[in-house]
C-alpha cells in the first residue's frame, strides 16, 4: 500500500511567513485604529502556527505551552488595548489613527 | 489526505488574511480574521495539536474576536474613507518592501529547514495531547503559568480602571 502524501514542514513555516508579512502590511497600511489591532493579532497567530510547527519537528510540548501563553496575553493585549481604543474615542471622536496625532487636546 | 487538507485550509486562511487586509470596513475585516483562526485551528489538528485547536477557537475565534466585533459595534465604526492625501514614498514602496520581508522570511526558512527534510503526516505526532500539555504546564511551567494569572488579574483591573466614566 503506496503512503499517502505527506506535507513538508516547511510549507507550514511558509504560511506563516505570508500570514505574518499580510499582518504587518496591514498594520501599516490600514488607517483604523481596530484594524490595526487585529493585524497584531493576526501576526501572533502567525507566530503560533510556526510554534507549533516546531513543536512537531521536535518532538517535544514546549511549543505548544508557548503558544498557550501567547494566547493567554493576547486576551489580556485585547480587553486592555480595547479599553483604551474605547477612551480615546470618547475623549476624540474618532477612529483614525492619521487625526489622533496631538499628546493633549 | 493530509496534503489536500492542508492545501485547503492553507488556502482559506491566506486568503482570508489578504481580505481582511483589503477590507476597508472593519466588520468585514474581523469576519476575515475569524476565518483565517478557523482555517489554522484545522492547521493545528494537522500538526497533531488537538488541545491548541480548541483553544484556538474558544479562546481566539470565540472571546477575542467577540470582543472585538462588541467594540466596533458599540462604536459604530464605519468604513475607512478614502486617503485624501497619501505619501509618494507610501504609495511607491510600500508593497514592494511588504513583499521584500516576504521574500526574506522565505529565505531564511529555505535555508534553516529545508524541504523534504521533516515531513509532516496526521498519525505520526509524537505529543500535544491534553494529558501532555496539562503534565508539562503543571510541573515544568508552573511558575510561568502562575505569573500569568497576575497578568490577567492585572489586565482585568487596567480595563476597569480605563473603563470609569471620568477618565
Amino acid at each position: 500500500m503506496p503512503t499517502p502524501p505527506a506535507v513538508p514542514l516547511t510549507a507550514y513555516l511558509v504560511v506563516s511567513a505570508i500570514l505574518f508579512s499580510l499582518g504587518a502590511i496591514g498594520f501599516v497600511i490600514r488607517k483604523n485604529v481596530i484594524t490595526m489591532f487585529m493585524c497584531i493579532e493576526l501576526m501572533l497567530n502567525a507566530v503560533n502556527l510556526s510554534f507549533v510547527a516546531f513543536s512537531y519537528k521536535h518532538g517535544t510540548v514546549d511549543g505548544h505551552l508557548f503558544t498557550f501563553f501567547v494566547m493567554v496575553v493576547a486576551a489580556a493585549e485585547a480587553a486592555v488595548g480595547l479599553a483604551i481604543i474605547l477612551t480615546v474615542f470618547k475623549n476624540r471622536n474618532t477612529l483614525m489613527a492619521d487625526d489622533i496625532d496631538s499628546m493633549k487636546l | 489526505m493530509d496534503a489536500l487538507l492542508f492545501a485547503l485550509f492553507a488556502a482559506l486562511a491566506v486568503l482570508c488574511a489578504i481580505s481582511m487586509v483589503m477590507q476597508r470596513h472593519p466588520v468585514s475585516s474581523a469576519l476575515s480574521l475569524i476565518g483565517v483562526m478557523g482555517s489554522l485551528a484545522i492547521l493545528y489538528l494537522l500538526l497533531g495539536a488537538p488541545f491548541i485547536a480548541a483553544a484556538q477557537m474558544i479562546v481566539y475565534a470565540g472571546a477575542i474576536m467577540v470582543l472585538f466585533l462588541f467594540v466596533i459595534m458599540l462604536l459604530n465604526a464605519g468604513a475607512e474613507p478614502k486617503p485624501i492625501r497619501q505619501s509618494i514614498l507610501a504609495r511607491f514602496l510600500g508593497l514592494p518592501l511588504g513583499i521584500a520581508l516576504l521574500g526574506m522570511l522565505g529565505y531564511l526558512i529555505q535555508r534553516t529547514v529545508p524541504p523534504d527534510s521533516v515531513l509532516v503526516r496526521f498519525a505520526d505526532a509524537k505529543v500535544g495531547s491534553p494529558q501532555d500539555i496539562g503534565r508539562a504546564l503543571f510541573t515544568q511551567y508552573l511558575l510561568p503559568f502562575e505569573v500569568t494569572s497576575v497578568l490577567v488579574l492585572i489586565a482585568i483591573l487596567g480595563a476597569v480602571v480605563l473603563a470609569r466614566k471620568e477618565l
